[in-house]
């Protein structure tokens, strides 16, 4: 019966062989027909006490209000891959449906409409964790015309759970005069509570502010008061589930948004407006990989990362590993595998000059990673890979502070 | 007394109750409330309103923004995350779940298949996250009476308001069920009788939290031609009957008004008339420091205005209550004036820049530019509705059963699934096993016909906190009459004279009822074994049985029958003339001295016994 029921279906459902009560259908979850009552809760019933009544006639979409758009502000453009900052719930089915197109996302957020202009596209409309190195070179290029085409900033939304990793791939592959800003929701945005309005309307206060060059604007706190602007190769998510997730590693923030003011503040270390011409470097080389360490972990798991280009691993204190496994990458790395040590500690700086098993792995040609990010030693490898074959050259650029991803002392 | 028939009265509840579960709803904190005091930090957040289909702002939220409100919230070391909204929630707890069940059959309700998890905007700020998550749980059940009860909720507490926008998250999350009535209830008797039966059974199941605050009741009140208004928050159940009589002559006295109004050709003005000069020489303390007095002509409305529609309660104070959404202090209007400072000349002169006629009323709001704005509308708006008769409304409870308004009636479409809870299949086989407990009226006809006890006694003790106690203490052989009356009006004097009769342990009680059971204390020396009980602090180390009997010696030394004898022997001895002289007559007088001197530590029957003996052995 519920087969051939479809959603918005008004229906009958007797509730224990006397009472009659009506409701809209839903879908079918678990063999039970789920419909929505009168007062709006929904329920699941066996599909023998649900009865069809009548199909409504299709309600014409509701004519959206025209959005009207300042165009003495900034001009901004909004990327998307599927971040949802914006979303509107459709209180009859319960549906919640994202809002990606600039007049949508201004109709929920229209305080944005105060700060800039803005044109939007879509890049791709998928989880973050779906996220490829094959999309950040997509993102790359269309933010890199974005920019020809005279943009002062761009905003970027994008899943939580992968944005640093993106961010630091766009910022290895595209030099920017202009503000590129990852934002994000930690809370779903059809929640009156989401970070979604208040992150977007910080983001698009720091694309429009004298920054110039790739960040990640969140929550700095739980309080809704402040946004952080975070380098893009030097920020991590560091909880499942806080506002506050995202914090810089190694460094301070470049700086901060104020809520609601949007006074946006810059630190002496953020690149500036205007600082680099635009360029686009877009080539990356896939086959790397990232690979934690754990004690006991065997040798073979390195076989399948043979033929890879390049591999980081994410060692254990300074940047260790068992030292079981140093025949195996010593092989690796004479067949032509890059290998970079970084640390699973995040904080600090690698150097395997200290102890046996880490001069072994130098001797056996193994790349100190100083004290970059596992996951934007990732993604810098990728890059470098893409871009040279040299294998001295290759070193050099690894070990090379190309994009913030490096501190050259560690500051206390 | 009014024909609530004739008018079409139609009344229902809605029930809000704690409860008394290990771990909250959605996550595994415990159910304590705190004091602020404990408080471990704050944080502040801001909600937005959310857009519906059809662009449009459910009218309560729409409400509820007016004023951009940033929101504080208290933490505490027994919240966690979820509270926060900073992580998602844990499944339904599904200790909550039985006991909503439980509930829901012991009102004879048809339990939902398969439960879901709703959203449920709700923006004033008492929960984090903008919405309360809560899900229906079973439908149709039908109460002693005939009326219906139409659905059982089980959903999550709301934050307690400490003041203005700051909240306590100590509460938020607490399990609450919600049970709805049909509006099946004719007169307001019938109302608080249906109040008080489903509490009775709310309490029956011994799984509810009781204390000020855990139970909450709202009434939904509507007469033929009028409007269905929810009244929340009815504390107590002698209020009931009060608040629905208030509100039916309130909403009786609304349509004599809009009928009024209707013959007179009323009508409100669409002009707000800026009067803030007007004003400048007034002697009046709020008018003479306000930014902007705004004034609206209500033509035909004088007299009605200032017309009592409840107890204490105008017209002008449901403009009022309107005008102050917008964070103004009050009104006047001119049915009330001259008062407050303002002159009988200030009124007329203020008439005359109006145009208002004799027959008009005029309003005026002093503020701040933009709030005073904000509440003209407001009185513009309501000033409307009274020409068209009741609005409906939510309205929260005053003092004595009156009411004022809250907010407008929300509309029904503000709910979307909760995707982070998982839906819950309730089987056949979990429902047919759900034991259902003893109704506490039928408990309390089986302690009378069981126990003897007389039927206050034993309702007072089914209905008492104290029930599991006294249960107890009957199994441990106690005489039911006994422990009754020392668990309850025995406490109760000790109470009111001042013992801390709170710091004597469950276990301490039964210890020592047993004692007086096994003759090793005298009943009529419990009031003094517990006044010495709640005054011993509490020592590690002793068992409730030792602090007891440790007590019992201080205050009370068992006293041998020996010992009796002998005391008897004397005191009869002493008073040998007067004993012979009186016969058995003497044996009440000789009662008392020979008690006195025993200082309660002997049962009076025993004492009498030996004395009666004493006496014989003296005249024969």
């Amino acid at each position: 019966m519920i087969d051939t029921l479809r959603t918005g279906d008004l229906v009958r459902y007797t509730v224990n062989g006397k009472t009659a009560l009506t409701g809209v259908y839903i879908t079918e979850r678990d063999g039970m027909a789920v419909i929505k009552l009168e007062s709006g809760y929904n329920i699941g019933a066996s599909p023998e006490k649900i009865e069809f009544i009548e199909r409504p006639a299709a309600r014409p979409p509701a004519a959206a209000a025209a959005v009207a758009q300042n165009p003495d502000l900034p001009e901004l453009a909004i990327l998307s891959t599927g971040g949802t900052i914006a979303s509107r719930v459709d209180y009859r089915t319960g549906a919640v449906m994202s809002q990606f197109s600039a007049a949508d996302i201004l109709r929920v957020i229209p305080e944005l409409g105060g700060i800039a202009r803005y044109r939007d596209h879509q890049i791709a409309s998928i989880l973050s964790e779906d996220m490829q190195p094959a999309l950040w070179q997509n993102l790359a290029r269309a933010i890199y015309d974005e920019i020809r085409a005279g943009v002062e900033g761009v905003i970027v939304t994008h899943g939580t759970d992968t944005m640093a990793y993106s961010a630091a791939a766009v910022r290895f592959m595209l030099r920017t005069p202009v503000p590129i800003v990852f934002v994000g929701a930690q809370r779903s945005a059809d929640r009156p509570s989401s970070d979604n309005a208040m992150n977007a309307l910080c983001s698009a206060a720091a694309a429009t502010s004298d920054l110039g060059e790739v960040a990640v604007v969140m929550h700095a706190t739980t309080n809704d008061d402040r946004c952080a602007i975070h380098r893009a190769t030097r920020v991590r998510k560091m909880h499942t589930s806080r506002r506050d997730a995202f914090q810089s590693i190694g460094i301070e923030p470049l700086g901060c948004v104020d809520y609601p003011s949007l006074a946006v503040s810059l630190s002496g270390e953020a690149v500036r407006r205007g600082a680099q011409e635009p360029e686009l470097q877009d080539s990356l080389e896939e086959r790397c990989a990232l690979l934690q360490f754990y004690p006991g972990m065997p040798a073979s798991v390195l076989e399948a990362f043979e033929g890879y280009a390049g591999l980081v691993i994410s060692g254990t204190g300074l940047g260790h590993v068992s030292s079981g496994l140093v025949p195996g990458l010593r092989e690796m790395i004479e067949d032509g595998t890059t290998v970079v040590m970084t640390s699973q500690c995040l904080n600090g700086r690698v150097c395997d000059r200290v102890y046996n098993t880490g001069r072994d792995l130098l001797a056996a040609g193994v790349i100190e990673g100083e004290d970059m990010l596992p996951e934007a030693a990732l993604v810098k490898l990728m890059w470098v890979l893409g871009n040279e074959s040299d294998p001295e050259r290759i070193r050099r650029l690894v070990q090379t502070d190309l994009a913030g991803e490096m501190q050259r002392r560690s500051i206390p | 007394m009014r024909d609530y028939d004739a008018l079409g009265l139609k009344a229902g509840i809605e029930i809000h109750q704690q409860l008394d579960t290990a771990e909250k709803l959605f996550c595994h904190c415990p159910t304590v409330l705190r004091e602020i005091s404990e408080r471990r930090g704050e944080f502040q957040r801001y909600l937005r309103a959310t857009g519906s289909e059809l662009g449009e702002i459910d009218r309560a939220a729409r409400e509820e923004m007016r004023l951009v409100r940033k929101f504080c919230y208290y933490t505490y070391d027994t919240v966690c995350l979820v509270e926060h909204d900073e992580e998602p929630p844990t499944p339904m707890n599904p200790e909550a779940l039985e006991i909503a069940f439980t509930i829901a059959k012991m009102l004879g309700m048809t339990p939902v298949e398969h439960v879901h998890t709703m959203r449920k905007v709700v923006i004033d700020g008492s929960n984090t996250s903008g919405f309360q998550r809560t899900a229906l749980i079973a439908l149709s059940g039908a109460l002693p009476g005939g009326c219906r009860v139409e659905t059982i909720c089980l959903e999550e507490e709301a934050a307690q308001r400490v003041e203005g926008d700051t909240f306590s998250l100590d509460r938020l999350g607490i399990p609450l069920v919600e049970i709805t009535t049909a509006p099946c209830m004719r007169n307001p008797e019938e109302v608080a009788r249906v109040a008080a039966y489903i509490g009775m059974v709310l309490r029956s199941t011994g799984r509810v939290k009781r204390g000020l605050g855990t139970i909450r009741q709202d009434i939904n009140v509507s007469i033929a031609n009028g409007a269905r208004v929810e009244i929340k928050g009815v504390q107590d159940l002698d209020l009931i009957t009060e608040v629905v009589r208030r509100e039916v002559e309130r909403q009786v006295n609304l349509l004599e008004i809009r009928d009024a109004l209707r013959e007179r050709g009323a009508r409100v003005d669409q002009n707000v008339v800026d009067v803030t000069d007007l004003f400048s020489g007034t002697n009046s303390s709020i008018l003479k420091k306000a930014r902007s007095i705004l004034a609206l002509r209500l033509c035909g409305f004088a007299g009605l205005v200032g017309r009592e529609i409840q107890p204490d309660r105008r017209l002008g104070s449901e403009f009022s209550d309107y005008a102050k959404k917008c964070g103004v202090g009050g009104i006047f209007h001119t049915d009330e004036l001259p008062a407050y400072g303002v002159t009988a000349e200030e009124v007329a002169r203020l008439r005359e820049h109006l145009g208002a006629a004799d027959e008009d009323c005029i309003v005026i709001v002093a503020a701040g530019k933009e709030r005073a704005g904000c509440a003209i509308e407001q009185v513009m708006t309501r000033a409307r509705m009274a020409l068209e008769g009741v609005p409906e409304e939510t309205r929260k409870m005053l003092e004595g059963g009156s009411t004022a308004y809250m907010r407008p009636l929300p509309g029904a479409a503000r709910m979307y699934p909760e995707t982070d809870v998982f839906p819950v299949t309730i089987e056949p086989g979990f429902w047919e096993s759900i034991p259902v407990p003893e109704l506490l009226t039928d408990r309390a006809a089986r302690f009378v016909s069981e126990f003897g006890l007389s039927e206050d006694l034993a309702r007072q003790v089914a209905f008492s906190e104290r029930l599991p106690l006294f249960e107890r203490a009957v199994a441990a052989g106690v005489r039911p009459a006994l422990a009754a009356r020392t668990l309850l009006a025995t406490c109760r004097e000790l109470a009111r004279d001042g013992v801390e009769v709170d710091r004597v342990t469950g276990d301490e009680m039964l210890a020592l009822l047993s004692a007086v059971e096994a003759g090793r204390a005298a009943k009529e020396a419990i009031p003094e074994i517990l006044t010495e009980l709640a005054l011993t602090p509490q020592e590690s180390g002793m068992t409730p049985e030792e602090r007891v009997d440790a007590a019992i010696r201080r205050v009370a030394p068992a006293v041998s029958a020996a010992d009796v004898e002998a005391v008897v022997r004397r005191v009869v001895a002493e008073r040998e003339g007067f004993a012979r002289e009186r016969g058995m007559a003497a044996l009440g007088p000789l009662m008392g001295v020979v008690m006195k001197e025993l200082r309660g530590s002997v049962d009076g029957k025993v004492v009498s016994e030996a004395l009666r003996r004493e006496l014989e052995r003296l005249i024969s």
